[in-house]
């Protein structure tokens, strides 16, 4: 990065469509420095949010680590970008205009580009008002550095003087994730697999500010325990950005085995498709969970034409979020890579929707047909499936 | 529940005196060996003992004793040092199909590299062809490397008449045994059996992990692989892994104490199991049986049966085991063993390996089958159409 990143002890945090929710502000800006706090636990740093007249400052009285700070600021949605600020006490003009000099030098060695200072006084008691501020110090930055012009109407960088209690100097903005912090939406139940596709549904809709929650059937001793074992380590990627969530596991080998019983094979996977939904819709409820989340996308594998999802959609009262559901494949990778899950997802273990799979399952499933058949399995599911809700595992993910 | 772990090719439970060793030269006795003072002398008697009782148990000498990091190290060394070593005499190296990655793959390397490389394949118990093998030597060849016994089926390869042939056709060519799998079950001399290098692995003898050591015998010229400060008469660079240096040493003259009457009871355990197993419909057990296999390695093929399943419902059990060997079954790919000996492809992802230790019971043993009868038909009764 700069060379110079040990000059900043603090971060100017702005945030995005937070700043025009009016009066619920104040819900999103606590939203926001939680999960600022989230992100920042594990960071070494004695760090201090501070909110102050619609805006949030990030300082820490310590040394820290730059790049760490920013990396993990990347997890925080709501960020729409992240200012690193040198801050000093005011101690007269000439020691802050040596300093803007400084910082000039320092930050920006460049050394050819047109600039403009833009100065905001909250300390009103300053004896200069802005508009000399912003003129002297551009008086004083060309006489430093002559290869520099102003531009007043677009320059190439911006130089931010603050001048509050202390005074705060910044130009350079880093773009953070954007969204809305996590908290401010409600809760939604992600349906995770061990796949690719599903991390990346649950961190879209994160990202608009829903809390979410997990769940993953296990099939022992057709799905492995490292299988599981991904699947908490892809729950603890998401919770990065999504904060702490319950990870719900159920052992589903009985419910599959008993329509693979009583069911034609064909329709086995949607059969199975439809009970995990009606299984995570129970668990979503109890949880005052608003809506489920899945990594559909259509087409891409039997249960995912328009016809299955209907299918596995007619068992669903509330609402089925599927944010991927009009991605290419490669989109849904791209994603999965920016966001550090792909290595993860693409670890060779079976999941549960493949063990059984037909050779040749519908794609076109009718829904009266696939009602028939669910008749069959009329004497026990009812009893099996209360039994698996009950008897679920459940791992919380982000606060170890 | 019961508890049986049959996975004892993939790793061992340390013995007690092994513990007690490596805690002593963790706590008391940590000297660096290259330091001059008493603790470091202190800590080179570990190594020097542990030399004396590894050799001792090869009739070999303390000197050709170099530890390592393991067995894929040892492999590596001894394949990599002899290859380049032995430039003058040719860039032929000779290896078999059915060998372990840390060779195979160390082969494969070498290949790229520029050396001529024959794969000999193996008969329909897993032993090399040794004709081919013959026909393949001649006065190019730097390196023949065969393994002693296999990790998948427990084939047992007779090394010392191989050496023997190797020689007699070109004495130059240096010859390497991949030990890992046979050291502790046999008695080997060296010496007697033409090898010029062996590996052999601790934790597969009830040492440590991440220790083992290369037998190199007196006159074999190989290169170092690992470079620095000198160590083991700079064959072997990097400070002295005195704890595993010492559990190893404890462990390999722990295991050769009553050899003879452990290896026999290891050979009742293996016919119990063979025996029991199969008895039970659609069970075939690989490779020879009696004394034909090594003592502690039995391969099973379960029709109708996809072995990870049938190994994680063992797990439920209680019961560990491997499919392939546990450093093959990371890869999707099929064992190339199991093909080599002619298994029928639809039973490739359905072989388990069952391997045993001086600790395995026949109590194990019978709860093993006993569970085993149980899963097979249910398991046979749902599965992939």
């Amino acid at each position: 990065m700069f060379a110079h990143d040990n000059l900043f002890h603090a971060f100017l945090i702005k945030y995005a469509e937070i700043g025009i929710k009016g009066k619920n502000r104040y819900l999103f800006e606590d939203a926001l420095i939680r999960q600022i706090r989230f992100a920042l636990r594990d960071v070494e740093g004695d760090f201090r949010i501070r909110k102050e007249s619609g805006r949030i400052y990030l300082e820490s009285e310590i040394r820290f680590d730059f790049d760490e700070v920013i990396g993990h600021l990347q997890y925080v949605f709501g960020i729409a970008g992240i200012c690193p600020m040198v801050q000093f006490d005011d101690n007269g003009f000439e020691d802050l205009k040596d300093r803007v000099v400084d910082y000039v030098r320092n930050v920006h060695p460049e050394g050819n580009f047109t600039f403009k200072v833009q100065t905001k006084r909250a300390k009103k008691s300053y004896p200069m008002d802005s508009n000399e501020i912003n003129a002297a110090l551009g008086e004083a930055i060309l006489e430093a550095f002559p290869s520099l012009k102003v531009d007043v109407h677009n320059p190439d960088v911006f130089f931010y003087v603050e001048v509050r209690e202390r005074i705060n100097v910044y130009s350079r903005v880093i773009p953070g994730p954007g969204g809305m912090p996590v908290g401010t939406s409600g809760k939604a139940m992600l349906l995770l697999s061990g796949g690719i596709d599903s991390p990346v549904a649950g961190w879209m809709i994160a990202k608009r500010g829903v809390k979410i929650d997990a769940v993953y059937f296990h099939a022992p001793p057709y799905t492995s325990e490292r299988a599981k074992e991904k699947v908490v380590d892809l729950a603890r990627l998401v919770s990065r950005y999504a904060g702490p969530m319950d990870l719900h596991i159920i052992n589903f080998t009985d419910i599959q085995l008993y329509i693979y019983d009583m069911c034609p094979h064909a329709e086995l996977t949607i059969i199975m498709r439809r009970y995990m939904m009606r299984i995570a819709q129970t668990i979503a409820e109890e949880n005052g969970a608003l809506g489920l989340i899945t990594g559909e996308s259509i087409g891409q594998v039997a249960s995912q034409t328009m016809q299955s999802l209907a299918c596995t959609n007619e068992v669903c009262h509330m609402p089925v979020y599927r944010p991927v559901i009009g991605f290419d494949k490669q989109d849904i990778v791209d994603v999965a890579q920016k966001i550090d899950t792909f290595e993860t997802s693409i670890q060779p273990f079976e999941d549960c929707c493949t063990i059984f799979v037909a050779k040749h399952p519908v794609t076109k499933p009718n829904l009266n047909i696939i009602r028939r058949s669910e008749e069959k399995l009329a004497e026990k599911i009812d009893a099996m499936v209360k039994e698996a809700i009950e008897g679920r595992e459940i791992i919380r993910i982000g606060l170890e | 529940m019961m508890e049986a772990y049959l996975d004892n090719s993939a790793t061992t439970r340390a013995l007690d005196s092994v513990r007690d060793i490596v805690v002593k030269t963790m706590m008391e006795d940590y000297g660096n060996p290259s330091s001059l003072h008493k603790k470091g002398l202190e800590a080179e008697h570990y190594v020097k003992e542990a030399a004396a009782q590894v050799a001792k148990t090869l009739k070999a000498s303390p000197s050709e004793i170099i530890f390592t990091s393991g067995g894929t190290e040892s492999n590596n060394m001894a394949i990599i040092g002899a290859a380049r070593a032995g430039k003058r005499t040719g860039k032929h190296i000779i290896t078999t199909t059915i060998e372990h990655a840390s060779v195979y793959n160390v082969f494969g390397h070498l290949e790229e590299e520029g050396w001529k490389v024959t794969y000999i394949p193996v008969d329909e118990h897993g032993h090399v062809k040794t004709e081919a093998l013959l026909s393949a030597v001649d006065e190019e060849t730097a390196l023949v490397s065969v393994m002693y016994v296999n990790n998948e089926i427990g084939s047992v390869n007779p090394v010392g008449e191989i050496g023997a042939l190797i020689k007699k056709k070109n004495p130059r060519t240096v010859f390497h045994v991949d030990a890992i799998q046979a050291y502790g079950k046999y008695r080997i001399c060296p010496q007697k059996e033409h090898i010029d290098l062996l590996s052999v692995s601790g934790h597969k003898i009830h040492g440590p992990k991440g220790v083992g050591f290369l037998y190199v015998r007196q006159g074999t010229k190989i290169l170092p692989v690992v470079f620095g400060g000198g160590q083991q008469k700079g064959m072997r660079s990097g400070t002295h892994n005195v704890p595993g240096i010492a559990g190893l040493g404890t462990a390999a003259e722990e295991i050769y104490r009553d050899h003879e009457a452990r290896i026999d009871a290891m050979y009742g355990i293996r016919e119990l199991f063979a025996g029991l197993v199969s008895e039970l419909p659609g069970v075939t057990v690989n490779g020879l049986p009696g004394r034909g296999s090594a003592p502690h390695v039995v391969s099973v093929s379960f029709e109708g049966v996809r072995a990870e399943v049938l190994l994680h419902a063992l797990e439920e059990k209680g019961i560990y085991v491997s499919s392939g060997s546990a450093c093959s079954s990371n890869h999707p790919a099929l064992s190339g063993t199991l093909q080599g000996i002619g298994v029928r492809r639809e039973l490739l992802d359905s072989t388990l390996r069952f391997s045993f230790s001086i600790f395995t019971t026949e109590e194990e043993i019978r709860y093993t089958v006993q569970t085993l009868a149980g899963l097979l038909p249910v398991l046979r009764r749902y599965r992939r159409m």
